[in-house]
């Protein structure tokens, strides 16, 4: 399957470089992204104008739909920045980037024990609205599944990403 | 139009005669006329006064000061100001009603610049403007800004066209402003920094919504304002404001009577969530609560304190609400009399609301995935039939769903016979009855035979011309009506022109009614605000003879790229006393 590949040239783990472990599911209830189950549905023609929704209400979910520009939150702070994802190919070069945007440090990912050794973790909610840890699925699952980022105090991180 | 028998020299429009103090046939003077009518406000009662005969069209004009303009294009600038001279508050309406749905091209018109040159000029002494669905661009704003020494109110609806600058420019220069009221604009991004170009003393603002800019805005100088407005009633912000900054704001305005909230997604320390909840606690007087974006179950109880008196609550956006905590907060908001809420809340959601909110009145459900057509969520008919069970009182509904069955529509209109607007949005075009597999006909029959006093209608889903022939035979005080995807030949069409006597506004997309129809209302038009027609069976020929025939009628066809030439694809039909647009882009041909 593609995500195999990607995820040996993109997961975040503990462990000497080399080592082929095999790569554990992710480590929630939720149902496994559609992407993975079957083809995708063959695209349906949109007609103008219908549903006869304003394109007010549109924008919000376009925003949700195109995926790749998303807000970013950080705990404390007054403003919210926006990231295009499509800049990013891995995690480590988002939490760079982020790391840079907000200017903080951001500890080392372990699928057991989330972001260890910093003040800071990333969240980010998925299309389901639920609070997911970065770095617990694949990246291009997480690529296509996050609405939106947010950078927690990694005290209340702690519950996130721990399994079920 | 003059409805009345009168001697040609008392035509309204021959406005350059003088009068004298009395005349024979009149019991009063004029002094005495005018400062009666001084007192009436509605611009429908105003237009019949002015009808009734010569001194009581002027008295009227003379004493008129808040103007109404339904179509933009129906009057000019010009005829305007001849005809009043002391107007304080201006509600301009332009384009159709379509253009909210992308159908319309971009700079099709109803640029409200030519008008505030005019005012300008002529009501120097403006209060208020109020636009829907108009461009005002950000030197239309800064003209109004520096025109206006008493202006008070700005409310702009669906209108586009400003950006940050325009805005910057009122607040800078409008002392006595006590209303910025922006709703449902369509703009490029609109950046949130005019909020801090008030100036230090200003204190007069009472109406306050930004809640449709996306821009971020400094919370400082945000804070600020809102304090120091005391007189601060009706505060909505846009979802960059975070859960906690809205407490800070709440603390300054307690006493607001409608309330648009940020962003509902915050992680809040127990503190944070105290203060936030004793906040909403203090507010005792909202009546309108609106945004909470991405509201889930953790932070609505946040809420409780001030829903007791809630009538109107907007959850539209709010597309993370599961049935479950809807149903909760809905027990905490008995008085509500209007509801809209996302179809998130589902069916289950809907039965709660028919079992929580006995007064209501107006409900409204909105798609939060419109376009995605695999996916089966949202409300059915049962929603549908479990409000109606509980809510006696209700006479407006907007419903977007993806099943319905006449049998249910049948059943809801026999619970709820006081329906004024039935709008009904069956999401897969032409779709039948889902259990019968028959048109939905009988549904929409149902509704106007049940319904004496429907005044808007909206109709969906798979309809043969019976439909119209029951809506033009029973809907006698129909105002306004939009069809999609329905009808099947002319003389559906001609069933709603011979019928529906009141009938204002007709919108119709995507149905076989061709010249036949459209020439069958040609005595209707005048009486009417307007036609749009896209994507029927209408051709140029047809327009042009519509045209020829009605000199008091505009009749405008959109020209689109690579169409059939002889086809008239986009038709906007619409009575007017200024004669074809000025201001026509090239690609609408005036007939």
């Amino acid at each position: 399957m593609d995500c195999d590949l990607n995820l040996k040239a993109t997961e975040l783990r503990l462990g000497l470089p080399g080592t082929t472990d095999a790569i554990s599911p992710p480590k929630n209830n939720k149902r496994s992204s559609p992407d993975s189950d079957s083809a995708p549905p063959p695209p349906k023609a949109q007609i103008v104008g219908w549903p006869p929704v304003r394109s007010y209400r549109k924008n919000n979910l376009a925003e949700a739909e195109s995926g790749s520009f998303v807000k970013v939150s950080m705990d404390g702070a007054p403003y919210l920045r926006k990231i295009d994802l499509k800049v990013y190919n891995c995690y480590l070069e988002l939490l760079e980037g982020l790391e840079k945007m907000f200017k903080l440090t951001i500890g080392e990912y372990s699928e057991r024990e989330g972001y260890k050794g910093s003040e800071y973790a990333p969240a980010y909610e998925d299309k389901d609205g639920d609070l997911m840890l970065v770095g617990d699925v694949p990246w291009e699952m997480f690529k296509s599944s996050c609405k939106r980022l947010r950078i927690m105090k990694a005290s209340d991180a702690r519950g996130l990403g721990c399994a079920v | 139009m003059d409805p009345e028998p009168k001697k040609p020299e008392d035509s309204p429009s021959n406005s350059g005669n003088s009068h004298g103090p009395v005349h024979p046939q009149s019991p009063f003077p004029d002094e005495a006329l005018e400062k009666v009518l001084s007192f009436v406000d509605s611009h429908k009662d105003r237009s019949s006064i002015s009808l009734v005969r010569k001194d009581w069209y002027n008295a009227e004009r003379w004493t008129r000061s808040k103007l109404f303009i339904g179509n933009c294009y129906a009057v000019s600038p010009e005829i305007v100001a001849k005809r009043f001279r002391r107007i304080k508050s201006v509600t301009l309406k332009g384009k159709p009603r379509f253009s909210d749905f992308n159908m319309l091209p971009l700079d099709w018109g109803a640029d409200v610049y030519p008008w505030l040159v005019m005012f300008a000029k002529v009501y120097p002494f403006l209060e208020e403007l109020r636009l829907k669905r108009m461009t005002i661009t950000d030197e239309g704003l800064e003209l109004l800004a520096k025109s206006f020494p008493c202006f008070k109110a700005l409310s702009l609806s669906s209108c586009d066209g400003f950006t940050e600058n325009g805005l910057k420019a009122i607040a800078s220069h409008c002392r006595n402003l006590t209303e910025v009221n922006i709703q449902d604009s369509i703009t490029e991004d609109v950046g949130g920094g005019w909020l801090s170009c008030f100036p230090e003393n200003f204190s007069s603002l009472e109406i306050l919504n930004f809640s449709s800019l996306n821009g971020d805005v400094n919370f400082d100088d945000l804070e600020r304002l809102v304090s120091r407005c005391k007189l601060l009633r009706v505060l909505k912000v846009n979802e960059s404001i975070t859960l906690d900054e809205l407490q800070r704001l709440l603390v300054h305005a307690p006493r607001l009577t409608e309330l648009g909230t940020g962003s509902f997604l915050q992680e809040l320390t127990p503190r944070q969530y105290e203060e936030i909840e004793t906040a909403f606690c203090n507010c005792r007087n909202l009546q309108v609560l609106s945004g909470l974006w991405e509201a889930t179950s953790v932070y609505l109880p946040l809420l409780y304190g001030a829903c007791a008196s809630l009538t109107f609550l907007n959850l539209s956006v709010a597309t993370t609400l599961q049935s479950g905590e809807f149903a909760k907060f809905l027990a905490h908001c008995p008085n509500l009399r209007c509801l809209w809420v996302s179809d998130t809340v589902e069916d289950k959601g809907l039965e709660a609301v028919g079992l929580s909110c006995p007064l209501l009145e107006e409900l409204r459900v909105y798609p939060a995935d419109p376009y995605d057509r695999d996916h089966l969520d949202g409300v059915t008919e049962l929603g549908f039939l479990a409000v109606s069970r509980g809510c006696p009182k209700l006479h407006y509904v907007l419903y977007f769903c993806r099943r319905m069955t006449n049998a249910a529509v049948v059943t809801i209109v026999q619970n709820c016979p006081n329906f004024t607007h039935f709008r009904l949005c069956i999401m897969t075009p032409s779709q039948p009855d889902y259990l019968t597999n028959e048109p939905m006909d009988e549904a929409f029959g149902a509704v106007v035979k049940t319904c004496p006093k429907i005044k808007r209608l909206s109709v969906s889903g798979l309809l043969t011309d019976r439909t119209f022939e029951y809506i033009g035979k029973y809907a006698k005080d129909l105002e306004t009506l939009s069809v999609a995807f329905a009808g099947s030949s002319d003389w559906g069409m001609q069933c709603i022109m011979e019928g529906c006597p009141k009938l204002r506004k007709l919108e119709i997309r995507d149905c076989p009614f061709g010249d036949a129809a459209l020439l069958s209302g040609r005595e209707k038009y005048e009486m009417m605000r307007s036609l749009w027609m896209s994507a029927c069976s209408v051709t140029m020929k047809g327009c042009r003879l519509l045209a020829r025939e009605s000199p008091r009628l505009n009749v405008e066809v959109i020209r689109e790229e690579g169409g059939n030439e002889a086809q008239a694809l986009k038709v906007y039909v619409y009575r007017s006393v200024a004669g074809p647009r000025q201001d026509a882009p090239p690609f609408v041909l005036t007939l």
